[in-house]
């Protein structure tokens, strides 16, 4: 049933989190959160420290489990699959095809530290799309020009600045062809100089390609100006949500008020 | 996570245990077996007795001695962790001798054995004392201590806890060992496993049964040194507050 | 018969020992390869999700690190042909070592993982990676360099256990010293010879390892 839902398309968002709950032990991070993003949205995620920001990342890159809900990636369900006309906890397969889907851009860009920058970007395409590595290196070298780094195929992520870094950890995760962008504070560990360069290569892949974005950030001129919805999370709920002109402007929820006028003042 | 693989292996030990206890000649070889661990654990308590002295003399003397006890020290411990165990054991036995040194077979065993770990304890005591902080020396210079007061009083009390884990790991390297003075007529517990083997055949059996011997000695001394170490960590943090 | 060294005798001998330490290298380099693959084997199924896995496989590795090594070598050579398994004296010697000390090596490859930050593995989930490449492109590459120099001592201690095959006869260096005593009833030379062979080459590859070290050191930090 849901499968025809999903290949209708349009009717299906891209991401739906449905009653999605995450506890550690007896902390409960996310409380029966509900979110969908629309085919090619670009959504913001704010919120004090804490919040479950990165948990919702996370659980969508199924990094983590979930403990109840479920959530869907194109209307499949992506934390379970079908069996006999009910949900069962998905299997490594069926994850590991409906990963495909998703890319995650990190804090701490994660990237490969015994592999140069092309390596970093070819090693998925080969080994899991099964991509011939002449073809993977020649995609991955546009990438890395895209991002800003032609001439920088051959370093290795200790010869590279922190946000030269964070663009190949964004290359590497486009070169797998994803739908869904994840970006979890990516600009968090980087100087403030650097935060421009990686931030510019978001809006040009804003522009330039078809993706849906989440991106938790605590950047709020940008989430201003690129995003066309802002959630604000307060205590694993979405505490208020809407065009970034309206949270920003007008913000309703007396939470986001305090957090609002917090940050500004900060900056 | 060491304790509770350990609990596994005895489990897993205790199994292997009960299907070979189905071996029938089991019951008569058991007073063989174990006159020969009474005599392994007679050479591991002795050897580890021997060994911790020798450390303890050997770093001290490699740390702080003059020069001819620090070269004294520096060889023994090269010679000794340099060559391997059964060397040094065949050495002592058929060698020595030939120099008009005899020795019982069992004195050979524990002086073999004991100056074998004493030389690795050596390193484990040195890297003891040189953990202690700088200041815990300063401070006992300022109070007009002379270096082995220090040494006694205030280092070694502080590094004693720190040893302790090291220690254990050796204890039981050393009772592994102790199967080697089967080569040199010792009636231990492999002795006597390779004895009754060879008259009764039952090889899978018997020297399953000498492993599990082996290891629930060698539980033994984790679980005493854990306990100790406990001891010695709740001491020091007492003595702290 | 009576002076303390006969430089004659050793002259006799040496030729003899030197072809015998040839089995000796043989046994250490063969154990060791045994024991650094068993080794990471043992580490990686460690790590299984299923405790039905890693459990009894960290309860293996725990027996087999707390009993004799020479009763091991004899289980090996004297059990196996019970199930109809003919070992030569040198191929048991080799398991043995190899079974042993890959349990050492096994707590060392250990260390190494956990020593990956978590981030890693994250990544390699991110990009899709497979289990298996996971391990063999990401995981392995970073979590050995920085373990070599501890393989390495294991390396040197397996070499030093080596005359323990002296007891299932294998003919290498320590049963060829005492064959050689036997026959003319001077091991003073022979052991001694023996010994220092012994000392020479664990200071030699001590001093070895160090470089790889200092090498591994310089090429980390660079
Ligand atoms: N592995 C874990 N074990 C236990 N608690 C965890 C774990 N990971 C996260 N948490 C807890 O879950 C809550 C939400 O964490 P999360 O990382 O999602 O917050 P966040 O909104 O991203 O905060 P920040 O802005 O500081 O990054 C926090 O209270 C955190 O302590
Ligand atoms: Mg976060």
């Amino acid at each position: 049933m849901r499968e025809t839902n999903g290949s209708a398309g349009e009717a299906m968002p891209m991401v739906r989190f449905d009653h999605v709950t995450k506890a550690y032990g007896s902390l409960t991070v996310l409380n029966a959160l509900n979110l969908d993003v629309a085919h090619g949205e670009k959504v913001a995620i704010i919120g004090p420290s804490g919040s479950g920001k990165t948990t919702v990342l996370r659980m969508l890159m199924t990094l983590e489990r979930i403990n109840d809900g479920v959530i869907y990636v194109e209307g499949e369900p992506l934390t379970h699959m079908e069996r006999g006309g009910k949900l069962v906890p998905a299997n490594q397969r069926h994850l590991r095809r409906l990963r495909g889907k998703i890319g995650m851009v990190f804090q701490h860009f994660n990237l490969f530290p015994h592999m140069n920058a092309l390596k970093n970007c070819v090693e998925a395409p080969v080994t899991v799309l099964k991509m011939p590595r002449r073809e993977a290196e020649e995609r991955a070298t546009e990438l890395l020009e895209m991002v800003g780094l032609g001439d920088k195929l051959g370093h290795y992520p200790s010869q590279l600045s922190g946000g030269q870094q964070q663009r190949v950890a964004i290359a590497r995760a486009l070169a797998m062809r994803p739908k869904i962008m994840l970006f979890d504070e990516v600009t968090s560990a980087l100087d403030p100089e650097l935060v421009g360069e990686v931030l510019n290569v978001i809006r040009k892949l804003g522009a330039e390609h078809d993706l849906t974005m989440l991106m938790v950030t605590h950047q709020m001129g940008f989430a201003k100006e690129f995003a066309d919805r802002v959630c604000f999370f307060y205590a694993g709920k979405i505490a208020e949500e809407g065009p970034p002109e309206e949270i920003f402007a007008n913000p309703k929820n007396e939470r986001t008020q305090q957090f609002l006028s917090a940050v500004l003042e900060a900056t | 996570m060491p304790l509770r693989s350990l609990v596994v292996s005895v489990i897993l030990a205790f199994t292997a245990g009960l299907v070979v206890a189905s071996f029938a000649g089991f019951r008569e070889f058991l007073p063989g077996l174990l006159q020969g661990a009474l005599v392994t654990i007679q050479i591991t308590v002795g050897g580890s007795v021997l060994a911790v002295i020798a450390a303890f003399i050997a770093a001290i003397g490699k740390m702080y001695g003059p020069w001819p006890v620090r070269w004294l020290a520096v060889g023994y411990i090269e010679v000794f962790r340099g060559t391997s165990a059964l060397v040094q054991l065949f050495w002592l036995f058929f060698v020595l001798p030939h120099f008009g040194i005899l020795l019982e077979p069992l004195t050979v065993a524990i002086l073999a054995l004991g100056l074998n770990v004493g030389a690795y304890g050596a390193e484990v005591v040195r890297g003891a004392i040189q953990s202690v902080a700088k200041g815990q020396w300063e401070a006992a210079t300022a109070l007009n201590m002379g270096r082995l007061t220090a040494l006694r009083r205030i280092i070694i009390p502080q590094a004693f806890v720190r040893m302790i884990p090291p220690w254990g790991n050796l204890f039981i390297e050393l009772l592994k060992a102790t199967a080697l003075v089967s080569l040199i007529t010792i009636s231990d517990l492999a002795f006597k496993a390779q004895q009754i083997n060879q008259t009764t055949f039952r090889t899978v059996e018997i020297f399953t049964i000498v492993l599990v011997f082996y290891l629930a000695i060698a539980s033994l001394i984790t679980v005493a040194m854990r306990a100790l170490e406990e001891r010695a960590a709740a001491g020091i943090s007492r003595g702290r507050s | 018969m009576n002076e303390i060294w006969d430089w004659a005798y050793t002259w006799e001998i040496l030729p003899i020992l030197a072809r015998a330490s040839l089995v000796t290298i043989q046994a250490t380099i063969l154990g060791f390869i045994l024991a650094a693959t068993l080794g990471l084997v043992f580490a990686i199924l460690r790590m299984s999700q299923s405790p039905w896995i890693s459990l009894p496989v960290a309860g293996f590795v725990e027996f087999i690190r707390s009993t004799p090594l020479l009763i091991q070598i004899f289980f090996i050579f004297f059990v196996f042909p019970e199930f109809g398994i003919v070992l030569s004296a040198l191929t048991a010697g080799i398991l043995a070592l190899g079974l042993h000390y890959g349990t050492y090596c096994s707590e060392v490859y250990r260390a190494g993982l956990a020593n990956i930050p978590r981030g890693q593995w994250e990544a390699s989930t991110a990009l899709n990676l497979s289990g298996y490449h996971t391990f063999k492109d990401v995981i392995i590459p970073q979590a050995i360099p920085p373990v070599v120099p501890a393989l390495g001592n294991y390396l040197v201690a397996l070499f030093k256990e080596t005359p323990l095959l002296s007891a299932i006869a294998v003919l290498e260096l320590m049963q060829t010293a005492k064959i050689l005593g036997s026959e003319t009833f001077r091991y003073t030379e022979p052991i001694t010879l023996v010994g220092i062979f012994f000392l020479v080459f664990s200071l030699v590859t001590a001093a070895l390892l160090r470089q790889v070290e200092g090498w591994l050191k310089r090429r980390g930090g660079g």
